[in-house]
């Protein structure tokens, strides 16, 4: 019972076929959640190049006979949308940029240089990002009026060029990875602490930045309730308040209210699949060291 | 003598670099130490004034005392946007756990196409809540949505979703469940991060699956899942695009969040003052939750070995 044949054959239809029922298995259960997180993705394909007949018949029809990607052109054109996309665009972008230049340089200090005061100043960076933005709204929204901001690009971009917590927060911890060797040996040689930061960190910390301008440029690109907040004239509004403008136009058609949310979608998700290494990446490394 | 000279331009170089190293980090700290005394620290004191005050951006503030908390608690719809907020959050986050630690558990069973399905799950945290919320809008609408056709395939004629005030907040909370992909990623990067010698450990010792996951996964999981539940629990309780984009706090009042009735008193009826104790109120249930949850921390959450500090 026990020979070396016997054991052979058992483990090898082990090894062959266990791991094949086991896939089966597997995805026995991923597949209904997988598509019950797709549905809702190929409903809205599937309603923004409907006609109007079409919308309201049930049985739904999910492959409309003819697709009217012509829905696409109409709504775009009704809605101002190129607009709205030059708006996100610019205002995303510059998050970037003002977070860049401001982070890099907290998170170098945070991270490299010992200075009195170093871990409380930290802490309450950790502490601002727990901090819910209501409580801090209202006098930001009177000080910004003071100003004269109210209804320009300005406090969505301005206190960004002053530092994001979450940011630092990411990329002190890339630069915490890298080996300090590199900079005392730099600092033997004579380089100064900021040359280290440009000349040694910064070359190697290429990912670490691109996580923190994907992130904040999608973040940026989602952001609601600043823009609802701060911004009146609708050739001011990023995308996502013209979505919410459009649902508020006089009966606006469900295909066309579609057709603008897959359009508003389209930088994000691209983004992603562009850069999906670097995304989970990000998420990981914020996530996991706490 | 060179010895000495060398000891003392030691000395003093180590001085100097002493110096200039703290020049540099409060240097390289300015901006962010200028942006948090403006537009962190000063607000958060003045919100806190304000919320002493009848205040408007027009008429001169009045020092009112507690004036304007004492109203909130006599304010009933203050009162229901409180219990809603925590029914929202305490029904959200914990469903939104366990769905993301499920698919987790399933994806790290190095199933085939994993990239794919990783993909799939977690596609929608990507889009905005303004998008989200569009597309559900739609999905839940009571006559051509996916929902209710969905079950009128199987005899069953669906509830008026966000138009009926019993299903409104319930059908925020379903919606809620699409965008649990970035909380998914955490948790299988947590989970393919538990040493698999504990396993083999375990399976050794004639540990069945069940116990596997209650005495392995779950210690090695429970920092993630801290982590997790602590930032979902503080942006659960500011849930505000959902209910003013889909149906504004209806019907019935029955989906207004806290966060939705402090936009409300702030800028459609700019009582600055009242609006501010509702964001003070607002913080001390987050800052008293979380407090509460690290404070409990201790007795769930496992950690191995000790935390680095560098």
């Amino acid at each position: 019972m026990n020979s070396v044949l016997d054991i052979a054959f058992t483990s090898n239809i082990k090894r062959v076929w266990h791991p094949v029922f086991r896939q089966f298995g597997l995805l026995a259960l991923v597949l209904p959640g997988a598509s019950l997180f797709l549905i809702p993705w190929l409903w809205m394909l599937s309603t923004a190049g409907k006609d109007t007949a079409l919308i309201w018949k049930t049985p739904p029809v999910w492959i409309p006979p003819v697709y009217h990607w012509d829905n696409f052109i109409k709504a775009w054109l009704q809605g101002d949308f190129a607009v709205y996309y030059l708006n996100t665009f610019y205002i995303s972008g510059m998050n970037v940029i003002g977070i860049l230049i401001s982070s890099v340089l907290a998170a170098y200090a945070f991270a490299r240089i010992r200075f009195p005061g170093r871990d409380i100043l930290f802490i309450v960076v950790l502490s601002t990002m727990m901090l819910p933005r209501q409580v801090t709204l209202i006098p930001l929204y009177m000080i910004f009026s003071e100003l004269g901001w109210i209804n320009t690009f300005k406090p969505l971009i301005v206190p960004l060029f002053f530092g994001d917590a979450f940011s630092i927060f990411l990329l002190r911890q890339f630069f915490l990875t890298i080996s300090r060797e590199l900079d005392d040996a730099a600092l033997i040689d004579g380089c100064r602490r900021l040359g280290v930061l440009f000349r040694i960190l910064l070359p190697l910390t290429k990912p670490a930045l691109a996580v923190v301008a994907i992130f904040n440029f999608t973040w940026a690109w989602n952001e609601f309730f600043t823009p609802l907040i701060y911004l009146d004239s609708p050739k001011l509004f990023p995308i996502t308040l013209g979505l919410h403008r459009f649902i508020g136009r006089a009966q606006i058609d469900i295909q066309f209210l579609m057709a603008m949310t897959i359009v508003s979608t389209l930088i994000p998700i691209g983004i992603f699949f562009l850069t999906q290494r670097y995304f989970i990446q990000g998420i990981v490394i914020t996530g996991i060291k706490g | 003598m060179a010895a000495r000279s060398s000891l003392a331009d030691f000395v003093k170089r180590r001085f100097t670099q002493r110096t200039e190293d703290i020049l540099t980090a409060y240097l390289c700290l300015l901006p962010w130490i200028i942006g948090f005394l403006a537009f962190t620290l000063g607000p958060l004191v003045f919100s806190l004034v304000l919320s002493f005050f009848q205040a408007d951006l027009f008429t001169r503030n009045i020092f009112v005392g507690f004036g304007n908390y004492i109203d909130l608690v006599q304010d009933p719809l203050f009162l229901k946007s409180l219990r809603i907020t925590a029914v929202y959050a305490f029904v959200s986050v914990p469903l939104g756990a366990a769905t993301a630690l499920a698919v987790a558990l399933l994806l790290n069973q190095k199933v085939v196409g994993l990239g794919v399905w990783r993909t799939v799950y977690y596609l929608p945290s990507v889009i905005s809540g303004v998008a989200v919320a569009v597309l559900w809008m739609q999905i839940f609408n009571p006559r051509m949505g996916l929902i209710n056709n969905a079950l009128k395939v199987v005899g069953i004629e669906g509830p008026s979703w966000i138009f009926d005030s019993t299903w409104a907040l319930p059908s925020l909370i379903i919606m809620s469940l699409w965008a649990v992909g970035a909380n998914m990623l955490l948790y299988l990067a947590g989970l393919q991060g538990i040493p698999t010698h504990l396993y083999e450990a375990a399976k050794i010792d004639g540990a069945n699956v069940g116990r596997r996951f209650w005495h392995v996964t779950i210690p090695m999981l429970s920092p993630t899942i801290f982590f997790n539940v602590v930032i979902s629990l503080i942006a659960a309780f500011q849930f505000f695009t959902q209910s003013f984009i889909m149906t504004n706090g209806g019907p019935n009042n029955s989906t207004l969040s806290m966060v939705l009735f402090l936009y409300r008193k702030a800028f459609q009826q700019t009582r600055f003052g009242y609006a501010s104790a509702v964001a003070w109120v607002l913080f001390a249930i987050i800052i008293c939750f979380t407090l509460l949850f690290i404070r409990s921390s201790s007795l769930w959450v496992y950690y191995a070995g000790e935390e680095r500090d560098e």
